[in-house]
């Protein structure tokens, strides 16, 4: 290579040479600010939480293991959020009794039972179902669902776990199928023709064969469900009651962790010890969620690195 | 048992009970399959039904009337477009971008690993902790107040992960021999993701992009304490209502307050206003689920 | 190229977008006025409707109307970040010390009608008076009253003897007016429904029979009853009227006032001058709320 040569390659405009660096640069920064923005999440909510700890009324345990939640009481103020705990947890549980076997159902039928084209309005349709707004949910639970669970159950009270259960099941059925789905996708297939081979149904190879080898997957599935759950607000705000009260049966209101942030967050003034409790609030929430999506995370890396 | 060649091939009991089994089980499936579906189908024909008597162009054109409980939704309607509009002006750049690095620069260890993570988690938290985010960074911190801007980097954050997964799914579908040929005849890392990967990904980038219109516009949540109002007077069909510094209206959260907190509102109004919110986020979807199905029928390779 | 198709259209609709908000904004200092307007939920909907008829009146003039609760309304005037709060309870002397230390301007008070805090039953309970003391008994935390015989009546056609309480979330000005003088500052019992808004108070006890609530009289529906109340057993009950609120025989009324910084200027002077004025007052009392003195229509 003569340098004459050389030279004619480097002809490229200095502009763009600098231009290109510029963009990578833009890239890499943009590359590392899905987690500037998880740290900005936790550093902001922590930093409005934070002045509570050290507040005489403030008591960690109380806080957590207690149920009397009076927020602006004017004799004796108390932040116990336990009773809005269990809500969550009642909501999020019922929520998943029905989701996970229609979800994990639906999912099977997906991805083994149905021809193509079924397939794909199937996928279609939970895509649609996954789009609908929360907030459309709880007008759906605040309207319908509440008149018709008065009508067959005869509760005195339309708006209570039972409602909520229901919604928050349609609302994470979607993400349960669509990863559950992924999961049984992933199973090879040589496994599922070594079984057919061998003169099993569909079924026995789904029970046998595929169940076990995606199981991981499909736990995966669930605990995002949970997660999605666990962290819906606007839905839940409209169609559980709202009661802080430690539920003893479907019939009853509760309210959740979500819902009481969102319910009281805008009547609390800046800074108050009000405020910043439901910032404490917004914490426990956020490391709730982020257990459960570690977790996931880690169970469907599990599989992969298996594989 | 028989001799008879024959008789070998008749079903034994054990593979009736087989077949039964099959047929229950995927008939059960089926019915799990379509229980999900009925209910969608029904509560939306059930909406649209109850809306019906309001539902009208007039009905999207118009201001609310008479303390809300007459005329239109015009001002929550271009209020979540200001929101939809600024929230993808930020975080589509920033969203393809971050997938760019994930899938073309990226190396294999443990920072790729911690942003995988954060990206789920970014996913992962309640729109309600982006809520109190939103009014801890941006309305209190950042000191923008309770604004459209406030309201729309709060909603760009939150959708921010929709793009970026997408975006990464469509660069990952772009063959690997692509880029190489590329970089064969000398180009560099830019120029061959500028030339070669985005022109042949911009569908699946651009379904990612419309997922995060249909998630940006459905949300309450994160913009009831960071910029939209109850209320807000202005003239009828007004195509530039409202100042970026201003608070607006926005339809999801118009539906909340009209099914919490206005008397005697007829009861079509709440339920149009529903299926709108609805329709608008079912059709944006909707687009994005063509443009798919286009670019992979016309895939090349 | 696709690529450049895709950016140049976005390009072209953000810069119609941008230049839409620059000729907006421009337009804003060729006269047109907003007025910030925040606080008490309860009065958030005759905020709007006076924001929507003011419109016709002074067409130069926006009012963005939020709500969020009188403490908010007031925080927000303390921080002078607007121009009007609303608010359903009066400031608390070290809120008034507050923004005088904040913005240097005194608050200033301006009254601008009442509001009866109804009691509402489903329109088939036969209950129809009410004394403080028992719905005292009902909703403080420790209260004796659980059940609707314990009142001397029976729900037609409902299984459940129980009162299913409806209340307000926390915080809310029309919830701490309650607490002050029905339950002399007790707590509430837990496990009441706190509603968010007022109309889903009246909502939810209209499709429960067996339920009781709290709201402004504003929000009464024909599937509702108000229930007359007394100020002690024996003592005559009233019901939530015009009258009875400006001769204060009823007795859980309350004045509802605006707040500015310093005497009001300018278009925010001209608009509280109109809400004073007739036409202002009936929009009050359309509403639903008590004007200052009785308007004609």
């Amino acid at each position: 290579m003569n340098q004459g040569e050389t030279k004619k390659l480097k002809s490229r405009p200095l502009w763009s040479i600098y231009g290109e660096k510029a963009i990578e640069i833009l890239i890499k920064v943009s590359g590392i600010s899905a987690i500037i923005f998880v740290f900005a999440i936790f550093f902001f909510i922590f930093r409005e939480a934070f002045p509570v700890l050290s507040s005489p009324n403030f008591n960690l345990k109380e806080f957590l293991f207690s149920s009397q939640w009076y927020p602006t009481s004017a004799v004796n103020v108390r932040y116990g959020t336990f009773a809005l705990t269990i809500g969550t947890f009642s909501v999020t549980a019922l929520a998943m009794v029905i989701a996970v076997p229609f979800g994990i159902g639906a999912a099977i039928f997906i991805s083994e039972f149905c021809g193509k084209r079924l397939k794909e309005t199937l996928k279609i349709t939970i895509e649609l179902l996954a789009a609908i707004p929360s907030v459309v949910w709880g007008f759906i639970g605040l309207t319908i669902m509440s008149k018709l669970i008065t009508q067959f159950t005869g509760a005195p009270v339309g708006v209570n776990v039972l409602n909520g259960g229901i919604i928050l099941a349609l609302m994470s059925l979607p993400i349960i199928v669509s990863i559950g789905e992924d999961a049984l996708k992933a199973v090879p297939d040589t496994y599922r023709e070594a079984s057919i081979a061998l003169g099993a149904t569909r079924w026995q190879m789904v029970r046998r064969v595929l169940l076990p080898a995606a199981k991981n997957g499909l736990l995966a599935a669930v605990l995002l469900g949970i997660g999605r759950a666990v962290g819906e607000t606007m839905a839940v705000l409209m169609a559980t009651g709202h009661a802080v009260h430690i539920p003893h049966g479907l019939l009853d209101s509760v309210r959740t962790l979500t819902a009481n942030i969102a319910a009281e967050l805008g009547e609390a003034p800046e800074r108050s010890e009000h405020y910043q409790v439901l910032f404490l609030t917004g914490v426990l929430l956020f490391c709730i969620t982020f257990v459960i999506n570690i977790t996931a995370d880690f169970v469907i890396r599990g599989i992969k690195r298996k594989q | 048992m028989n001799d008879n060649p024959q008789n070998l091939f008749v079903e034994t009991a054990f593979v009736r009970k087989k077949k039964r089994q099959e047929t229950v089980a995927k008939s059960i499936f089926l019915a799990m399959s379509v229980a999900m579906i009925v209910p969608l189908l029904l509560i939306v024909g059930y909406l649209v039904v109850k809306a019906y008597p309001s539902l009208s162009l007039e009905f999207l054109l118009d201001i609310p009337r008479k303390g809300m409980t007459e005329g239109g939704i015009w001002p929550a309607f271009i209020g979540t477009i200001y929101l939809v509009a600024l929230s993808l002006a930020v975080s589509a750049p920033i969203g393809v971008m971050a997938g760019i690095y994930l899938n073309e620069y990226a190396k294999d260890n443990w920072l790729n690993r911690v942003i995988n993570l954060a990206v789920i988690n970014l996913a992962g938290v309640p729109s309600i902790v982006h809520a109190l985010f939103g009014l801890g960074a941006f309305v209190y911190a950042a000191k923008f107040g309770c604004s459209i801007i406030s309201a729309s980097l709060t909603l760009a954050i939150m959708t921010l992960p929709v793009i970026i997964a997408s975006t990464r799914e469509a660069l990952a579908s772009v063959p690997m021999n692509f880029r190489e040929a590329c970089w064969n005849v000398g180009a560099t890392r830019w120029q061959t993701i500028r030339r070669i990967v985005l022109p042949n990904s911009i569908g699946g980038i651009l379904t990612g992009v419309i997922l995060q219109v249909s998630r940006s516009a459905g949300e309450t949540a994160p913009i009831m304490f960071t910029g939209a109002v109850f209320y807000k007077a202005i003239e009828r069909g007004d195509l530039f209502p409202y100042t970026l510094d201003g608070q607006c209206m926005a339809l999801s959260m118009h539906l909340y307050t009209l099914a919490t907190q206005v008397p005697n509102v007829s009861e079509s109004i709440p339920f149009a206003t529903a299926v709108v919110l609805l329709a608008t986020v079912l059709l944006v979807n909707a687009t994005a689920i063509v443009i798919r199905t286009l670019i992979r029928s016309k895939k090349k390779w | 190229m696709k690529i450049n198709k895709v950016i140049s259209l976005i390009a072209i609709v953000s810069i119609v977008i941008l230049v839409g908000v620059g000729c907006k904004k421009s337009s804003e200092k060729t006269g047109i006025t907003t007025i910030q307007n925040k606080g008490s939920d309860t009065m958030v909907n005759l905020a709007q409707a006076w924001a929507e008829v003011y419109k016709k009146v002074a067409p130069n003039v926006e009012v963005e109307v939020s709500g969020g609760g009188s403490g908010v309304g007031i925080a927000a005037l303390i921080k002078g970040t607007v121009d009007i709060a609303n608010a359903s309870r009066n400031m608390k002397p070290s809120e008034i010390e507050q923004a005088k230390k904040n913005t240097g301007k005194e608050p200033k008070e301006v009254i601008i009608g009442y509001d009866a805090l109804a009691i509402y039953v489903h329109k088939d309970n036969p209950l129809n008076e009410i004394t403080v003391e028992q719905l005292r008994e009902i909703y403080s935390e420790g209260g004796k009253i659980r059940k609707w015989s314990e009142l001397g009546v029976k729900i037609p056609g409902a299984k459940s003897d129980e009162i299913v309480l409806v209340s307000r979330q926390s915080s809310s000005g029309t919830y701490e007016f309650f607490r002050e003088h029905i339950l002399n500052n007790r707590d509430f019992r837990l496990g009441s429904r706190d509603m968010n808004g007022s109309k889903e108070v009246v909502e939810l006890v209209s499709n429960t029979p067996t339920a009781i609530g709290y709201s402004g009289m504003g929000y009464a529906t024909p599937r509702v009853k108000m229930l007359k109340v007394a100020q002690k057993e024996g003592e005559p009950a009233f019901a939530p009227t015009v009258e009875n609120v400006h001769n204060k025989k009823y007795p859980i009324a309350r004045s509802l006032q605006i707040y500015t910084l310093g005497e009001p200027q300018g278009e925010i002077k001209k608009y509280i001058d109109w809400i004073l004025s007739d036409e202002g007052q009936r929009t009050v009392q359309e509403t639903g709320y008590i004007p200052l003195k009785a308007v004609t229509n």
